[in-house]
């Protein structure tokens, strides 16, 4: 039965089951009380019965309240403008629509911008509207990368909806006080409280939080219990110290070089190598130090690499792994793992007081070059070294760097990262003026969102080419895509003059001008929706929404974030 | 209508949309990317979509009437309104369609001449014939009610026969029987007991607790039987009630009441063959609760069309039976304008209370339209209610409302706090179809 709410109470209780009764069984069998068996009894029943159906609709009475579930708590931050909320219906209504094929057609792909316009409400601190919260979540449920920003958005109205609605359940794990209504970082006693006796998951996430708050704290925290941990936990909390990472975790993190768990010594190591103050990195700099030397017997200076002979217990206890994966020399191996783990600035001082450019521009000996660079790039990325990053990469319009050379393009992407966002974009458009565009889309994917005006530049004068060199623009539909996202809407009145489809040469693909023309005309019709958004939004376009695009390849994410 | 109404609000032009997946192609086709040769005047909104290669398509709407908008689209799709209409409705509301200085295009001009044409069209199947044959149509009608009586006589006894062996038996018989019978009814020309007696069928499948449901049914079926054969001796109003549940069509003859109608719901049933779309009303003068009817073929959008929370100053007269709450619209004073009124709303104890008094004057009603104040969306198990923020009371959802996205919506826009629902409260609980938050806010759909 689905109604909860009570009947009003019965004069004469047990008719109406009596009634039931007697139906079911037939007239034949059974006739209630009053009624008297024969032709008339159905009729007579179905009488009762209508009358007492009708009593019993007109007499119900609410319910009881259940248990009210606690309020939400008061999100402070102000409504989103009405225009903005009524595109945010939109572009969340648009999720599942475009599911069928490739993209065609001159129309924007609304579900791509939702990321963007996430960014931009981010950025200036509007509140969801609560009736969109159901759609945001479930669009977050379905794309990961959508997640962080969308959930910043929801803020804690969505924490408290999810804990009604398990299809929400993700919502509890990815955001902070998911599982469990956190403490305050400041809150010590209940931090200890919660420390001492919560669940793991708990456990990690007041670790998270502590540590966001207050690193020495959160240090400090872990290293009350840290001989009762169990070796998975505690390499789970040793990762949180990544966040804030400081020249005060040294001596912790040292102790922990001597853990029993061989993943837990090595993720210390790691840490502590991206200090390049630390005895670890001292230790290490020493070590690398002698395997690398200038040898002047030539004709000129060049680098020569003698590789360590062994895996001393002292390498493996800063973190060294002694044992080389299939198809690797064990001697190459630990040599890798020695530089990467050295500061840079040992190099300048032990190779002749030379720069980093310099150093990378001495020939190598023995074709230990590749081996070399690839170490450098790994510790520059990790150390986030921007001169030695510079260097590096090198000229963006040199042979080498669109070629297989020493260093691949994901690590150049790495690289890029570590340079201000300016530098960035004007070392991928010269790579993209050298080389074209179907090596560049990783290098895009880092850099800052809208594109400076040179990258922009250079992206749509490359596109113009590919177009003149008749090909089909579905062989650059990564590019446009990023284009679409990332160009500065100020830029779309610079491609008016490509919106027309062109005579067609003799040598082009057939078709190819009308198909550049569409592609060209959903680029412009992109940009001028984003400026939309930006104005519905409130504010200048795309201010704030500095964080590289969706299909940003991560690039060393994990690495130690700027204390 | 020659006068220039204002434009339409984005929500409006979505509310037109015949499915979700017209709803998105509109949203893509709104910007002004694919559009050429855009312009507004005349109350007509007009422009070319080149959407993938070949002819662009021509798109003209008639905008004069936001409550029957006209359109028009060159493209082969079959649902209307299409996505180019949408798109370009989309276009409009935004501001991004030039006001034309020039006349409109011909094809626009030609288009707009053809549906001048086909404009007039009556209400449905059911109007009432015209007053050149009163005695045939009286005639004709004395037909039908002879029909009616016979097919109402021939159910009696299946209940009877069924209530006779029991109804353990109906679930072993399964659909067919009812299938069979509702297939009479029809013969019979009464629509109204084929519908219930085609739900008959459906109950022994539906789950625990189904004998008493369908006792209830039956019960019910019978007393609208008994109801028609005693037409004559019961008082108007419920005769009314009767002859409209049994089927009978007659015409909307209420005196018209203008009032500014607040849109309080609009939500569609749709069916494979035809959409039925009701439009509940508020009359923020009157008081009183209207609901409109309208009907679309398959695959299309009704005509009518009031988004949410919009209000319109209008004429509507009720049709005839128990609490006339169903009206038509007539005639239109203003188009439908933003409106920031709220229905008054009452206690669940009250909501209670009003549908016992509707089964007064119609004890076939399911349910009557509530608009409940301060009230919490609680969970209660597997279900929810909405619980009074100061009493200790509470409306059961219905069953169906408990697995909707809106639910989910009023929710979220409750956050634990009180907030105003209107909804249709009944036996089998309460259905939420619109909410407003707390203190200021827009009416929010939950349909």
């Amino acid at each position: 039965m689905t109604r909860t709410s009570a009947p009003a109470q019965t004069p004469a209780p047990g008719v109406w089951e009596e009634l039931v009764t007697a139906a079911l069984l037939g007239t034949d069998r059974r006739t209630p009380p009053g009624i008297p068996p024969g032709p008339r009894a159905p009729a007579a029943l179905l009488d009762a019965a209508a009358a007492e159906t009708v009593r019993r609709r007109a007499g119900l009475r609410p319910a009881r309240a259940a248990r009210r579930p606690d309020p939400a708590p008061v999100d402070p931050r102000p409504a989103l403008p009405a225009a903005a909320a009524r595109r945010l219906a939109m572009l969340l209504a648009d999720r599942s629509g475009t599911a069928g094929g490739g993209r065609r057609g001159t129309a924007p792909d609304l579900k791509e911008l939702l990321p963007q316009w996430l960014a931009m409400a981010n950025a200036r601190g509007f509140v969801a509207p609560p009736q969109a919260l159901p759609a945001l979540l479930d669009a977050a449920r379905g794309r990961t990368d959508l997640r962080p920003a969308a959930l910043a958005f929801a803020g804690p109205r969505a924490l408290w909806l999810a804990r009604l609605n398990p299809d929400w359940r993700f919502v509890l794990r990815a955001m902070p006080g998911g599982d469990a209504a956190l403490p305050r970082p400041g809150d010590t006693e209940r931090v200890r409280e919660l420390w001492r006796h919560g669940l793991f998951a708990e456990r990690v996430a007041l670790l998270t939080a502590v540590r966001a708050h207050d690193p020495a704290a959160a240090r400090e925290l872990l290293a009350g219990t840290w001989p009762a941990e169990r070796a998975e936990d505690r390499l789970m909390f040793l990762d949180s110290l990544r966040t804030g990472l400081g020249p005060d975790d040294e001596p912790f993190l040292e102790q922990a070089l001597t853990d029993r768990s061989r993943n837990v010594r090595a993720t210390a190591a790691e840490l502590l190598s991206a200090l390049p103050g630390s005895a670890l990195a001292g230790r290490m700099a020493a070590r690398a130090a002698v395997c690398v030397a200038v040898d002047h017997t030539g004709d000129g200076p060049r680098l020569v690499v003698e590789a360590p002979h062994e895996c001393d217990a002292g390498m493996e206890r800063d973190g060294v792994v002694a044992r080389a994966p299939a198809g690797r020399g064990e001697r190459s191996w630990w040599f890798g793992q020695l530089a990467e783990a050295a500061p840079l600035a040992t190099w300048p001082a032990r190779l002749g007081g030379r720069t980093p450019r310099e150093i990378l521009a001495l020939p190598v000996a023995d074709d230990w070059r590749s081996e070399l660079h690839a170490a450098w790039c790994r510790a520059a990325v990790r150390q986030r070294d921007a001169e030695w990053a510079r260097a590096l990469l090198g000229s963006p319009s040199s042979p080498e760097a669109g070629g297989p050379g020493a260093v691949s393009l994901a690590e150049r992407a790495r690289l890029l990262a570590t340079l201000d966002s300016g530098e960035r974009a004007v070392w991928v458009a010269g790579f993209i003026a050298a080389h074209g565009l179907s090596e560049a889309f990783q290098l895009l994917g880092v850099c800052a969102v809208p594109w400076a005006a040179p990258l922009g530049r250079a992206v749509v004068d490359a596109l113009n080419i590919a177009r003149d060199a008749g090909s089909y623009p579905w062989s650059f539909s990564g590019v446009m895509g990023l284009a679409e996202r990332c160009l500065d809407p100020s830029e779309a009145g610079r491609l008016d003059g490509l919106l027309a489809a062109p005579e067609e040469a003799e040598d082009a693909s057939p078709g190819a001008g009308g198909y550049w023309a569409e592609a060209f005309q959903r680029l412009v019709t992109t940009l001028r929706l984003r400026a939309v958004m930006a104005e519905e939004l409130g504010g200048t376009p795309e201010a704030g929404a500095g964080e590289p695009g969706a299909a940003d390849p991560g690039p060393a994410t994990r690495g130690a974030g700027p204390a | 209508m020659t006068q220039q109404g204002v434009r339409w609000t984005a929500d409006q032009v979505l509310a037109l949309a015949p499915d979700a997946a017209s709803r998105s192609a509109g949203g893509r086709l709104g910007a002004a990317g694919p559009w050429s040769g855009t312009g507004t005047g005349e109350g007509a909104v007009w422009g070319l979509c080149k959407d993938s290669g070949g002819e662009p398509y021509r798109t003209v709407v008639d905008v004069a009437d936001a409550s029957a908008p006209a359109f028009a689209c060159s493209c082969p799709s079959r649902t209307a309104p299409c996505g180019h209409v949408l798109g370009l409705l989309l276009l409009w509301s935004g501001g991004e369609v030039p006001a034309a200085p020039d006349p409109a295009p011909d094809w626009v001009g030609e288009w707009r001449a053809g549906s001048a044409v086909r404009e007039g069209t009556v209400e449905g199947a059911g109007s009432a014939p015209g007053p050149a044959a009163p005695e045939a149509a009286r005639r004709r009608a004395e037909r039908r009610a002879a029909r009616i009586t016979a097919g109402a006589t021939e159910l009696e006894q299946r209940l009877a026969d069924l209530l006779r062996a029991g109804l353990a038996t109906a679930e072993q018989q399964g659909y067919g029987l009812w299938e069979e019978t509702a297939a009479r009814m029809v013969d019979a020309q009464a629509p109204g007991l084929a519908a219930r007696v085609r739900e008959l069928g459906a109950i022994p499948a539906s789950g625990p607790g189904w004998p008493v449901r369908l006792l209830e049914e039956c019960a019910l079926l019978h007393l609208l039987d008994q109801g028609w054969l005693r037409r004559e001796r019961l008082p108007d109003g419920l005769a009314a009630t009767v002859r409209s549940r049994i089927g009978l069509p007659a015409p909307a003859d209420g005196p018209p009441v203008r009032d500014h109608w607040l849109v309080l719901a609009q939500h569609d049933a749709p069916d494979p063959r035809l959409t039925t779309r009701r439009i509940w009303l508020y009359g923020t003068a009157t008081h009183r609760t209207a609901l409109l009817l309208s009907y679309g073929a398959a695959g299309r959008a009704p005509d009518l069309s009031l988004p949410v929370g919009l209000a319109l100053d209008a004429e509507v007269s009720a049709y005839p039976g128990a609490g006339r709450l169903r009206g038509a619209l007539g005639e239109q004073f203003a188009p439908p304008g933003p409106a920031s009124a709220r229905p008054p709303g009452v206690t669940t104890r009250q909501a209670a209370a009003r549908y016992g008094e509707a089964l007064r004057e119609d004890p076939w009603l399911d349910a009557v339209p509530v608009t409940l104040g301060r009230v919490v969306p609680v969970p209660d198990g597997d279900s929810w209610q909405l619980a009074d923020a100061d009493e200790d009371t509470a409306l059961p959802l219905a069953p169906a409302a408990r697995s909707r996205p809106g639910l989910w919506r009023l929710v979220a826009l409750s956050g634990g706090a009180p907030v105003t629902v209107f909804g249709e409260c009944g036996h089998q609980g309460f259905t939420p179809l619109t909410a407003w938050p707390q203190g200021e806010g827009e009416a929010v759909p939950l349909h």
